[in-house]
């Protein structure tokens, strides 16, 4: 019974740090499929996200809530400046243009952050209503980290919902399995993909915001957590929201098990796995062969 | 020699059959050094590092600027080569440096063969994240062999015999380091080069422009690949070992993502693909490092992006990419004579 509680609060735990990883990655994994684009500076925008969570929060003295919609619409607004004026000079351009582009956008962004608000890490005040436990009936377990996974869990069927059901999902899901296709019967690739980076940012912006808890947020930030960014993607399969999910939630269980049984090595595994997984499939768990 | 005599004469064939030839500018670097020696002997550990560090970036043109291997975890084989001699020699194992050097080589090509074989299967962002990936792995398992690593400290303070027994590691005074590294780094350089304009260079940059046609000329694309990887991993694993003899330590900071985003941004500013962007980018990066990440630390990084944001957008091929087009400019300019 009692190993059985231990189970249950370790995926919790888990599931709570996937689901920070899903709501950064989600736009990621998108903007990868529709694009191709190999776009480094994702955890900039999750950062800078974060940073204006805090900041309004704390300067301004806006409620939890209001933040995470001042963080979203901010960040996408800055997010579709970048994409409109640099981002889209290098669509066509050879991959390791892209990688060097995103790396200096990178480099850039702590450069900026530390410069403006400082090396230091920013907690994220909590509100009161999610702090402490909250019982589960069975046992006690963090309200926030309920509070999380309830989060992923509507952003997810949210998604699904947006893709399934939409227009604007259709011509998403049109242009990933095949992007040519998709411009010769009119869909405007161009627009879609100005739309979707601002809403992935807008979504990273609220994951860097809701696990600062966790994660911390300092201006390493998008360098630290690339490795495990990308992870999500590629093992989710580039484009595939439900497989972005299975695969955040995944890596979040494992590694919050790893690294609670084996403290020091459990990260050896988590890349170990991702290495043999896309051996034996390149395209990611849910992606389909190109 | 089997070329029939009038095709000879035509413009393309001499540019074809003459451009391997050493050209008399290419002493130019080396003279360079050479006078460096003499000119700032307080200044050696400085141009140590920068030899380093040229050495390296010349391993990372062979795999990314010829063969187009988009690779971000280059200094998964550097950490590897500086570990091998680093370990060998603070655990009392091996420490004459020139034979340690070959270990360090062989481990990493090793190493190189066992992750190439698997992960140039793949393209893309999938090659991408898999280079990534095996460069983390190494580090975290740096990290969890505390025993043998140091793991977060590293390991200080390791000593190694003299050069062909005779000349001494001094680390106040590395006249020995930097002429060592400098003699590494010529042998590095001359094989890198005849490799380079051997057929099976030649075959390389046909698989970077066109893959497709390559394998349809028959060409083994995947093991030119994987042996062009290996051999960039061993030269990879040398300028690592090098690294680890001339500073007399080895810490975590051989083998993280740091170290292979300067490696590559060396490599881009001074240009890829063109055998001396590596000496360009090195003594460029290295000396704005210099003077500038002393002075403001943050700013410098501020630079760094910004400057790889601008080569991306406008100067893909680096320093060396610009003169050629300063040069073609003038040359049109010029009345045809």
């Amino acid at each position: 019974m009692i190993f059985g509680i231990d189970v249950v609060s370790m995926l919790l735990g888990g599931l709570a740090a996937g689901m920070v990883l899903f709501i950064v990655s989600v736009g990621l994994s998108v903007t990868m499929g529709l694009m191709g684009f190999a776009n480094l500076a994702h955890g900039a925008f999750a950062m800078l996200g974060g940073y204006i969570i805090v900041l309004v929060m704390r300067h301004w003295g806006f409620g939890f809530t209001a933040a995470l919609a001042a963080g979203f619409l901010l960040t996408a607004l800055i997010s579709v400046a970048f994409e409109r004026l640099l981002y889209v000079r290098l669509y066509r351009a050879p991959e390791l243009d892209q990688v060097l582009f995103t790396i200096g956008l990178v480099f850039m962004s702590i450069a900026a952050v530390t410069l403006i608000v400082g090396p230091e890490n920013q907690p994220v005040p909590i509100p009161a209503a999610l702090q402490g436990q909250l019982d589960l009936g069975f046992l006690q377990y963090r309200a926030y980290s309920i509070f999380l996974i309830v989060v992923g869990i509507v952003v997810v069927l949210g998604l699904w919902l947006g893709f399934e059901r939409t227009r604007f999902g259709a011509q998403i899901r049109a242009a990933v399995d095949n992007r040519r296709m998709a411009e010769s019967l009119g869909i405007n690739i161009d627009r879609l993909f100005t739309v979707t980076f601002a809403f992935g940012s807008g979504m990273a912006a609220i994951g860097g915001g809701l696990g600062a808890e966790f994660l911390g947020l300092d201006p390493q930030y998008p360098l630290k957590y690339l490795v495990y960014f990308l992870i999500v993607v590629a093992v989710g399969g580039p484009g595939r929201i439900f497989g972005a999910f299975y695969a955040a939630a995944l890596i979040g269980v494992l590694d919050f098990a790893l690294k609670l049984y084996i403290p020091k090595g459990g990260t050896l595994f988590i890349y170990a796995l991702t290495i043999l997984l896309l051996l034996w499939r390149p395209q990611g768990l849910f992606g389909r062969a190109a | 020699m089997n070329v029939p005599g009038e095709s000879l004469g035509h413009p393309a064939a001499r540019a074809l059959t003459e451009r391997h030839r050493i050209r008399a500018w290419e002493a130019f670097p080396w003279l360079l050094a050479i006078a460096f020696y003499f000119a700032f002997p307080r200044h050696l550990g400085f141009g140590t590092e920068v030899l380093v560090m040229i050495l390296f970036a010349i391993s990372l043109d062979l795999a990314l600027g010829y063969a187009g291997i988009i690779t971000l975890g280059h200094a998964a084989f550097f950490g590897a080569g500086a570990y091998t001699v680093g370990m060998l020699a603070f655990h009392g194992v091996w420490d004459e440096p020139i034979t340690g050097l070959i270990l360090a080589a062989a481990v990493a090509a090793v190493i190189g063969l066992a992750s190439g074989l698997v992960l140039l299967r793949t393209t893309g962002l999938t090659l991408l994240m898999l280079t990534l990936c095996t460069m983390a792995l190494l580090e975290e398992a740096a990290n969890f062999a505390y025993t043998y690593t140091g793991s977060f400290d590293g390991l200080p303070g390791i000593t190694f015999k003299p050069v062909l027994g005779l000349f001494e590691f001094n680390p106040l005074i590395p006249r020995t380091q930097y002429l060592y590294a400098l003699a590494v780094l010529f042998i590095g350089f001359v094989f890198v080069r005849a490799l380079i304009y051997s057929p099976f260079g030649q075959s390389l940059t046909g698989i970077r422009e066109n893959t497709l046609r390559m394998h349809a000329v028959g060409a083994p694309v995947r093991t030119r690949l994987v042996v062009c990887y290996t051999i960039s991993a061993a030269i990879a694993g040398v300028a690592g070992a090098l690294w680890a003899q001339t500073n007399l330590y080895v810490n975590l900071s051989a083998l993280n993502l740091e170290r292979a985003a300067t490696v590559l941004i060396v490599l881009v500013l001074g240009g890829y693909g063109r055998l001396y962007g590596s000496f360009i980018g090195a003594v460029a990066y290295l000396v704005l490092a210099h003077f500038l990440s002393q002075l403001y630390p943050t700013a410098w990084q501020l630079g760094l992006g910004l400057l790889l944001v601008l080569i991306a957008l406008f100067a893909r091929n680096g320093i060396l990419g610009l003169f050629d087009m300063l040069r073609r400019h003038f040359r049109s300019r010029r009345p045809h004579s």
